[in-house]
């Protein structure tokens, strides 16, 4: 077989959502339309003018399970959440722990991306002991905790991975760009396994500059489940979320030759930038490349538009949904009565960052496999601009029992997109 | 305070960065911190760090370079408190 023709499939799902923890539980909760979504104190203590939030509940508990001291020691939540995530999707898909006095498995690696990383241990710690001239009081866990590859390098030691570990950013198209990267890593053969996906943490110093741009909804403190509304006509901008989301991306031939569970098939995926032009700035994207995005990906999964059974959009609740879903009419060339279904996880969960793109194709791949798509939560009101699509917007979970092929794409600040179509594994 | 009690504070101290459980269920002064308990060496800043503050005295790149046994850091900590 040529490098250029292995296939990928997913044997392993980890997540740690703002709604569940864990694939059982996380299908579950989209399911049935749980929101996780809450007012939180600390928000409105600090001024914020959005107070509400996605944060995955219980950790505290949780991490001790997961992680020694030490390893706590030396973590933040950014990390502690990749870290739970990729170990359940290590679990997940049948692989044993390497031992600590082992050979790492120089044929698995990861790509966990993050968007803005370890800022609260900039903002709690580092930086006030630097400006109160303490810094040889700062011990030895600073470093690991700030660089940009603090929650991949730290899975790698746990897992003992001895392939390519590295974090990538690109905002809020960062998890869908790792599980793309990852996938064609595997492709040419660079790698047998790739633990693929992308966490944030939940510090009011990640949320603030976002709370200052305006572009979080402040008209919802007081109903946290209803705060986040894409596709509405009062969606007043994004809820912000966090949490981890890591896939186990596979080469087909090592994952029947280990005879394991496999969710899903990746058939293509595409990354790419609108370059700030043609409408296009660090913060709205340019929609001739979201379009030549979302097509590059379906070329290259070779599948036709009608085959697509349902999207799940990026779709923040800003004013670009009715922008999204028109280009991905146009880049699939379907009038809107014959489009895919279409849905937003943030509905029920926030913005997770650079967790997004991992937790939505972690639930992406749990739909494919059970047969359903979860209703898209508080767009009763559906956006003006977007009627002729109502039909194709569930607001309740459907089963779709022949569902074979979803789309999941994520656009971020930057004018980044990337897109990865998923189909469920046939022979 | 006697020595006792700084041996075993500075056990407890040490416990959490311990990779070597079976070194620590029969520590003593002559085990040695990095080689015996299996301490990444990376976190002894940590540790001198912990000590300062809970017998709350101040202990030099210097003297912290010296410390390699367990019994070191106890006799350190025992004749600082003493100064």
């Amino acid at each position: 077989m040529q490098s250029a023709e292995r296939r990928v499939v997913v044997t392993g799902l980890g997540v740690l959502a703002p709604n569940a923890h864990g694939a059982a539980a996380f299908a579950g909760a989209l399911r049935e339309g749980k929101s996780g979504i809450r007012h939180h104190a600390h928000l409105a203590e600090a001024k914020f003018a959005c107070q509400v939030g996605g944060i995955p509940e219980g950790v505290e508990a949780l991490q001790k399970r997961y992680l020694t001291e030490e390893e706590l020691f030396a973590m933040n939540p950014n990390m502690v959440y990749a870290a739970i995530a990729a170990i359940d999707a290590w679990t997940d898909a049948g692989l044993p722990r390497v031992a600590a006095d082992a050979e790492p498995d120089w044929d698995t690696g990861a790509f966990i991306g993050t968007g803005i990383g370890g800022i609260d241990t900039i903002a709690e710690k580092l930086g006030p002991k630097v400006d109160q001239g303490k810094v040889g009081r700062l011990g030895s866990t600073m470093v690991e905790q700030i660089m940009s590859s603090g929650n991949s390098a730290r899975v790698g030691g746990l897992l003992g991975l001895g392939n390519q570990v590295s974090t990538n950013s690109s905002a809020c198209n960062t998890g869908t760009e790792a599980v793309i990267d990852a996938f064609l890593r595997i492709r040419e053969g660079r790698a047998l396994r790739m633990l693929a996906g992308g966490s944030e943490g939940h510090s009011k110093y990640i949320w603030a500059g976002f709370d200052a741009m305006k572009v979080l909804n402040r008209a919802k403190n007081d109903a946290p489940a209803e705060a986040s509304r894409p596709l509405s006509a009062s969606a007043a901008g994004f809820i912000p979320g966090s949490g981890a989301g890591v896939l186990m991306l596979e080469s087909l031939e090592c994952a029947l030759s280990r005879k394991v569970r496999i969710y899903a098939e990746v058939l293509g995926g595409f990354v790419n930038s609108g370059g700030h032009r043609m409408g296009g700035s660090m913060t709205a994207p340019n929609a001739t490349g979201v379009r030549r995005c979302i097509q590059g990906a379906v070329a290259m999964a070779g599948v036709r538009s009608e085959e697509i059974g349902a999207i799940n959009g990026h779709l923040t609740a800003t004013f670009a949904d009715p922008h999204e879903v028109e280009s991905w009419s146009k880049a699939l060339g379907l009038p809107p009565d014959r489009m895919p279904l279409i849905h937003s996880t943030k509905s029920l969960i926030g913005h997770a960052l650079g967790a997004a793109g991992g937790i939505e194709c972690v639930a992406s791949v749990l739909e494919l496999h059970h047969g359903f798509v979860h209703g898209s939560a508080n767009c009763e009101d559906l956006h003006p601009a977007l009627a002729a699509y109502a039909d194709r917007i569930p607001h309740r979970t459907v089963e779709v029992k022949d569902l074979r092929v979803i789309a999941k794409a994520s656009f971020g600040f930057g004018d980044v997109n990337g897109c990865v179509v998923f189909r469920k594994y046939a022979d | 305070m006697p020595q006792e009690m700084v041996f075993e504070k500075v056990v407890t101290i040490l416990k959490p960065f311990v990779k070597a459980p079976d070194a620590l269920a029969k520590v003593g002064m002559e085990t040695t911190i990095l080689g015996e308990l299996k301490v990444n060496s990376a976190r002894l800043v940590d540790v001198v760090l912990e000590i300062e503050d809970a017998f709350d005295i101040e202990v030099t790149d210097t003297e912290a370079d010296k410390v390699s046994t367990v019994g070191d850091a106890v006799k350190l900590v025992m004749a600082k408190a003493k100064a």
